[in-house]
């Protein structure tokens, strides 16, 4: 029987030769991430154990990851007591994954597993976080689940009654306009598909695109992949997963490039060419309310923000470096950078990103998931606009249920952060000094 | 039968469910006073309960995609707090994944139409609008998470998979 690559995945990891779609499986779990929420996971736990008269104990310490990031460093004292209880569990039951607050090794949690390699073409990837589609850059898959799901998994070791998806191929061609990139591309895909249209799917990207397309890119596309309602988002293996995970990531034992088969079966097909995308904004309140530019063009935006598990990474960086090299941040905004972890931090730095960003006048904060759900650094006033190149803009989202978020890509944040209004990078007038 | 007391559309996210700001706030025990807390009147007749607010068991109907966004359990959890049924035309998947980890009621009734203060009946597959003499029919919940459901929750079925196993 034909399969796509979440089949196989999910067969190998079963202990069985195939499974079809819809069936039930329990697959053994490669990877099990939580961040702040490790402290809900915990709680769950114990109580998992309570009465049974057995010692709480995790199946296996090196196969649970916590990476802080959410509230780092604490906003507040409940915060902070969460990350005290995290931190002394993990001691205790010798979890050697975990991510404090540090400028050696934090971040966000999506871009601390890929840079350390824990994330392997083939794996069975569960978070606790939404957002865990994005391993599935690497071919793994891996899907979002919830506190006490996690807190199961820590106990059996495996993920419980998974439903084998179906898969929604989407195969990508041509070659992307200068200033137009992969979230561009995933901003257009879920304005096709809607924010339910891809619900209980899987979406599985090919295309000579993809193929040309670095890691970094892949995991925006498959980041996003769950605001089309996508269990997961998938690139199956290839050269570039090796370079990353050798390269990039240290990884020295054999990566098992698992590819679909020929004739899987695909529940459909989108075709997309990429030759004539243009920038492309996510409009309030809603990721699927999708818009090109041109539509929303010369809007007033009081807060630009430059990060988060989408687009934090160095190459994003270089890119709001390249558009604001010369320039000034706008009177009337305010620029926030937040690279997504402590290593694109120091690599940002000595590339020269963040000085060139803090000349144009941005504030370059730690790594974290800072303003992008509503907790933490840059909340928004009563009716302000913000323009983002995080992943969503739901009324709240950014803490002010009065404000709104309008979601692009880091050039088109760049861009609007010089002028103050939602801006296209190809439209900036004059030269940017070299 | 019990009497709906709130109405939303499409895509309510879990940010409009439970605030991101108050996931610091992560006990089932504590959660549930910021239910729906951006509507602060609603929030409030939440906390007052059947003493001159919404009774326990009162109905919430929603539009499709229902808890999309963020896995939050904690907007499983304050609804499960406030003792809320939630019937909605479908739900996100984490989110339906959550309430039946936690026992919230739910039913996934795709054409439902409802108003605040109209009383529902709910029959072997289907509801009834008692108000408008409506009939919608529910879609089963996942047959492959029945056994959680018949456990009681995950907890309960983690556990005594755990002493099944003996691992």
């Amino acid at each position: 029987m034909a399969q796509t690559v979440v089949q196989k995945i999910l067969a190998r990891a079963s202990g069985v030769r195939a499974v079809k779609i819809g069936d039930v499986v329990e697959p053994r779990v490669d990877l099990a991430m939580s961040h702040e929420n490790a402290a809900l996971v915990i709680h769950q736990f114990l109580e998992i154990f309570a009465g049974t008269g057995r010692t709480p104990a995790v199946w296996n310490p090196g196969r649970i990851a916590i990476v802080f990031d959410h509230r780092v460093p604490a906003e507040s004292p409940k915060t902070a007591t969460n990350q005290k209880r995290v931190r002394e569990f993990v001691a205790a039951h010798h979890i050697t994954r975990f991510h404090d607050i540090r400028g050696d090794g934090g971040g966000i949690c999506h871009q601390v597993l890929p840079e350390n390699g824990y994330v392997h073409p083939g794996h069975v990837v569960v978070g606790t976080d939404s957002h865990t589609t994005t391993h599935g850059a690497l071919g793994a898959f891996a899907f979002g689940i919830g506190a006490t799901e996690m807190a199961s998994v820590w106990a059996l070791g495996v993920a419980l009654n998974v439903e084998v998806p179906a898969t929604i191929k989407v195969s990508v061609h041509g070659q992307f306009p200068e200033f137009v990139g992969p979230k561009d591309l995933i901003l257009r895909l879920i304005g096709m598909l809607t924010a339910e249209g891809a619900n209980y799917r899987v979406l599985e990207f090919h295309g000579e695109t993809i193929r040309r397309m670095n890691t970094s890119g892949r995991l925006v596309l498959c980041n996003m992949a769950v605001e089309a309602g996508a269990t997961s988002g998938i690139v199956p293996a290839d050269e570039e997963t090796a370079r990353y995970l050798r390269e990039e990531a240290g990884a020295l034992d054999f990566i098992d490039e698992v590819q679909p088969d020929a004739h899987a079966g695909y529940e459909r097909t989108l075709e997309v060419d990429v030759a004539d995308l243009a920038p492309m904004i996510a409009c309030p309140h809603t990721v699927d309310n999708v818009q090109p530019l041109t539509e929303v063009a010369g809007r007033h935006v009081n807060q630009i923000v430059i990060g988060s598990c989408t687009n934090g990474r160095l190459d994003d960086l270089a890119m709001a470096a390249q558009v604001l090299r010369g320039r000034k941040v706008a009177k009337n905004t305010r620029l926030l950078v937040f690279p997504a972890s402590a290593r694109v931090y120091r690599e940002a730095m000595e590339q020269g990103y963040l000085a060139t960003l803090m000349e144009a006048g941005a504030v370059v904060m730690n790594s974290g998931c800072g303003p992008c759900l509503g907790v933490h650094q840059g909340a928004l006033g009563d009716g302000e606009v913000a323009l983002s190149t995080t992943n969503r803009n739901f009324k709240g989202r950014m803490g002010n249920p009065t404000a709104a978020v309008y979601l692009c890509s880091p050039a088109v944040a760049a861009a609007s952060a010089v002028t103050g209004v939602i801006t296209d990078p190809r439209a900036l007038g004059g030269e940017a000094r070299p | 039968m019990t009497t709906v007391v709130y109405v939303v559309g499409d895509d309510i996210s879990t940010d409009v469910i439970y605030p991101g700001r108050y996931m610091a706030t992560v006990l089932p025990s504590e959660t549930p006073q910021y239910a729906f807390a951006n509507d602060a009147a609603f929030n409030q007749k939440l906390a007052l309960g059947g003493a001159g607010g919404i009774a326990p068991g009162s109905i919430v109907v929603a539009g499709r995609n229902f808890g999309c966004g963020s896995s939050r359990e904690q907007a499983v959890s304050c609804l499960v707090g406030r003792q809320l049924t939630i019937v909605a035309r479908s739900f996100a998947r984490i989110f339906l994944q959550n309430a039946i980890n936690l026992g919230l009621r739910i039913a996934i009734c795709p054409t439902i139409e409802a108003r605040v203060g109209d009383v529902l009946e709910f029959g072997a597959g289907g509801v009834k609008n008692r108000k408008t003499g409506e009939r919608y029919a529910t879609m089963p919940l996942p047959a492959s998470r029945q056994a959680i459901m018949d456990a009681g929750g995950l907890i309960a079925y983690t556990r005594a998979r755990l002493s099944a196993t003996g691992a």
